[in-house]
């Protein structure tokens, strides 16, 4: 008897469902600028909490980030961790440096990946800057940049990251 | 035994695709209404509670997203039903009644307009038998449908009556989704989706986000002097197998009206979750409203948002009750494929 | 308040993939255990509460629906909860509310995952469009976090195989427990490959089918039964990307914790709190948990881990089932430490049992460490 043949106590009965999906309307403002090229964060007009990118709330306050923040693409790493296993539905091969990046200015951090560096030469607090895909290539999605990499300036203190509402 | 009221509901527009308002862009306006109304803040909440469907996202932990919409800092003593509202409501009338709360926030939201409901409602069905199936919600509904005019319980013109009052009492609901009235001819000529459901006898596609507040009855009068009491809530679950049920009765909804003692009680308003034309006459006989005003929102036939539907129930008997002075609501919410799960609420204003 | 306590505890046996039974049948299992060892019919239980993770896990939308019959909830009221992975805790503190409100006299509460059904680290790993496709799980999530904790106070990376390896130790002696790896230590977790820097493999929680199910009735219930009395419990969430927020130490823990320790009447939780089962997925967060629960200080809780405080014979045991690292249906996951505090001061622990348990935490984290669910239960109804 073949394998395909042998007697299985499962069977596999995959589920297809298609979504329209809706960013929202702050992150639609926001990806309208990123296909431009620039990074614009939202604050919310209580706590002053700048978000990048913007999801439409402060969830501090539960209200909306009315105000726009035009925002640099340097910054540090807030932490990060060097993933040795691939990503269901992904190319990119292990290992991979996947960081919390904090944009200067900015209340919170976001994903997103660490190169051209020795991996081992990788610190929280590590300055860095955004690496732009050719802009031809451009489109409404943050892998306009295609990753982020060390810059030569001091590293930063993460504990002054930590945002006090005044 | 505690007493518990509602003090506040705030319902957004229903829309029949909400385009590019998240989630979180629905939930904010109703929230901060419901709020202003009472001029109350985040603060002053004991316990929060939403009721909502990751598969109507289509994202596994979508509800999280949800609570970007509240103030969340400093944190708060808060949970999440994955059922319609109906039950955070539920859920947190059991906190105030403990003394964990004396208000309560509690908020639903669904957009079913990004996915493909059908597929979706299938999905709740026995995963190794009837699922793989794939059967749509509407043709479910269709086999209550039939059984009950089998039994002539309803007639095709009660069911052409729910859908005609429907539009009419739409028209004067500012949140409602359709509006445009209907006549017999119109109706007559719409076509069958599942036999004897034609497309008219079935709710449309909505998005939509609603909010309510409850409050003890110490906390309510300081929010007004005419709290809507909760006088009785019970829900009951039947069983999942269809061919197992009764069709033409509903036991889980005769069971409440026993355990909250509703026979002798007479209503001057209801609001049932009825989603297809013919659950309305169903549920009517069943609940003796025959000569109740029920359903003058409209109901889910001129806006149903998925999650919400049953909170929006509620809602609308509250703001009849308070708007035009009324003693005694009945208010319904249901779950599941031929009203499997049901809720009946008693609601009451004191003169 | 009502006072309500736990009378009976039923578990599954955990393992990667329960093909012997269907979702139904799970929960089921669980609930037979239950009933049992609470010494209850059918016609005692007044209402149900469900609980499980994210429904992509095994593609059943709100399965209450499905498993009404199965749960026992037909004719009953029923509710179903989910608040991420803290779930199984939050259910049991919304099982208890439905007995403290005095709404319901027993109540049944169960939760279940049977992540064989479907594939959890892809429903962990959405791909929204948009944004850039880089998260590998839940370990890739978490593990930034722990790098940081690492940092902050200059902890040494033994702590985590430490953790890894007392956890299993404890989960030979849990019949039930999913993982049992003969001869684990230190050494053998520090082996292992590394996943999601500076997680190693064995330093990670499995994936599990199980589920976990309680009786819970009031005061006027109980007779001469054995019981584990609720003297305190709490949620707390926070928003997921709210800024100020402190990932490593989250407000909504340490809210939630002096929450239960007031209701408790516990002032100093290291030395009144006999043994604790505590939500660690990976390994760190032990530690992380021992200080955001003010178990000790800041910067403190490596040390206890390092000097053997949180062994099954130490002074202040956590895990003693083997914890979330040794068996993790998700959803179940949280109501297993609530359900296993209970079994401690009961004294039906077995080979797992802390001599002298009369006072036992039970934890739950879910969602990026936003959502909090905790109780504390007594063997001493007073």
């Amino acid at each position: 008897m073949s394998n395909d043949q042998a007697p299985k106590d499962y069977r596999e009965s995959l589920i297809h469902l298609e979504y329209q999906y809706t960013a929202g309307s702050a992150t639609t403002t926001f990806l309208n600028q990123v296909k431009e090229g620039r990074l614009v964060g939202q604050a919310c007009p209580k706590c002053q909490a700048v978000y990048v990118p913007p999801r439409g709330s402060c969830p501090r306050d539960g209200i909306a980030t009315t105000i726009e923040v035009p925002l640099t693409d340097k910054g540090c790493i807030e932490s990060f961790t060097v993933v040795h296993i691939p990503i269901p539905g992904n190319p990119i091969v292990p290992p991979y440096v996947c960081a919390m990046v904090r944009l200067d200015k900015a209340n919170i951090s976001f994903l997103h990946l660490i190169q051209g560096v020795e991996i081992d030469n990788i610190r929280i607090g590590m300055r860095i800057q955004a690496v732009w895909k050719p802009k031809e290539e451009w489109t409404h999605s943050l892998e306009n940049i295609k990753w982020f990499a060390p810059i030569d300036e001091p590293d930063i203190d993460v504990s002054t990251l930590r945002f006090q509402a005044s | 035994m505690k007493k518990v009221a509602i003090v506040g509901y705030a319902q957004h527009k229903i829309l029949p695709n909400a385009g590019a308002l998240n989630e979180v862009e629905l939930i904010m306006p109703v929230v901060h209404k419901v709020f202003a109304d009472l001029g109350i803040s985040q603060d002053d909440i004991g316990f929060t509670c939403s009721g909502s469907c990751d598969y109507l996202q289509g994202a596994a932990f979508a509800f999280v997203e949800g609570l970007s919409a509240i103030q969340t800092y400093p944190p708060i003593k808060e949970s999440h039903v994955e059922m319609d509202a109906a039950w955070a409501l539920y859920e947190s009338i059991l906190k105030v009644k403990m003394g964990d709360a004396d208000t309560a926030l509690i908020y639903g939201f669904g957009k079913s307009s990004p996915g493909n409901l059908d597929s979706i409602i299938s999905l709740q069905m026995d995963p190794y038998y009837i699922a793989p199936l794939w059967p749509d919600r509407i043709s479910l509904a269709a086999l209550q449908a039939q059984v009950l005019l089998q039994n002539n319980i309803i007639s095709p013109d009660d069911m052409m009556a729910a859908v005609l009052e429907a539009r009419q009492h739409g028209a004067s609901n500012l949140n409602a989704l359709l509006t445009d009235l209907l006549t017999e001819d119109l109706y007559g000529s719409d076509a069958f989706k599942s036999s004897p459901l034609r497309g008219l006898d079935c709710p449309p596609i909505s998005d939509g986000a609603s909010a309510m507040i409850i409050a003890s009855e110490e906390k309510a009068f300081e929010y007004t002097d005419n709290p809507i009491w909760i006088e009785g809530i019970d829900h009951r679950i039947e069983s999942s197998n269809l061919g197992s049920r009764d069709l033409a009765t509903s036991p889980s909804i005769e069971s409440s009206v026993q355990h909250l003692q509703l026979k002798k009680v007479h209503f001057d308003v209801a609001e049932l979750h009825t989603q297809f034309s013919h659950e309305l006459p169903f549920l009517r006989k069943l609940l003796n409203l025959t000569n109740v005003p029920t359903n003058l929102s409209g109901g889910p036939l001129v806006g149903n948002v998925m999650m919400c539907a049953g909170l929006d129930a509620i809602g609308k008997t509250f703001e009849a009750m308070v708007n035009d002075q009324l003693t005694h609501g009945l208010a319904h919410a249901t779950s599941g494929p031929c009203l499997q799960h049901n809720m009946i609420v008693h609601l009451e204003r004191h003169s | 308040m009502i006072q309500a306590g736990v009378i009976g505890v039923g578990q599954t046996n955990y393992d990667s993939k329960r093909r012997d039974v269907s979702m139904a049948g799970l929960v089921r299992e669980a609930i037979d255990h239950a009933l049992l060892a609470a010494d209850v019919e059918w016609d005692a239980i007044d209402a149900v509460v469900l609980g499980k993770a994210p429904d992509m896990f095994e593609g059943v939308v709100m399965p209450e629906l499905y498993l009404a019959d199965a749960i026992g909830a037909v004719g009953k009221p029923v509710l179903r909860v989910h608040t991420a992975g803290s779930v199984g805790g939050s259910t049991a503190v919304i099982a208890a509310s439905h007995v403290c409100s005095g709404q319901f006299k027993t109540v049944l509460t169960v939760t279940f995952e049977k992540q064989s059904e479907s594939n959890a680290t892809w429903a962990l790993s959405p791909r929204y469009p948009y944004s850039p496709h880089i998260n590998a799980g839940a370990g890739g999530y978490f593990a930034p976090f722990i790098r940081e904790y690492i940092r902050r106070y200059d902890a040494p990376e033994h702590i985590g195989w430490k953790v890894a390896a007392k956890d299993r130790q404890n989960a030979l002696k849990n019949p039930l427990a999913h993982l049992q790896i003969p001869g684990i230590d230190e050494k053998m977790v520090s082996e292992t490959p590394m996943l999601w820097e500076p997680l190693r493999y064995l330093e990670s929680c499995p994936s599990s089918d199980g589920a976990c199910a309680m009786v819970i009735t009031s005061e006027e219930m109980v007779g001469s039964r054995k019981v584990a009395w609720i003297k305190g419990m709490a949620l707390r969430s926070e928003g997921t990307l709210s800024a100020g927020r402190d990932e490593v130490n989250p407000q909504a823990g340490i809210d939630c914790a002096k929450d239960i320790y007031q209701q408790a009447g516990i002032h100093n939780p290291r030395k009144e709190i006999d043994c604790a089962e505590i939500y660690v997925p990976f390994s760190w967060y032990e530690p992380m948990w021992l200080e955001n629960l003010g178990f000790c200080e800041l910067g403190e809780g490596w040390k206890l881990t390092d000097e053997g405080v949180t062994r099954l014979d130490g002074s202040l045991p956590v895990n003693m089932s083997g914890g979330v690292l040794s068996s993790n249906p998700i959803g179940a996951s949280g109501m297993i430490r609530f359900g296993e505090a209970a079994l401690q001061v009961m004294g039906l622990a077995e080979d797992h049992q802390v001599e002298d348990a009369n006072i036992a935490m039970g934890h739950a984290y879910g969602g990026a460490a936003q959502f909090f669910a905790m109780w504390i239960v007594s063997s001493s109804k007073n």
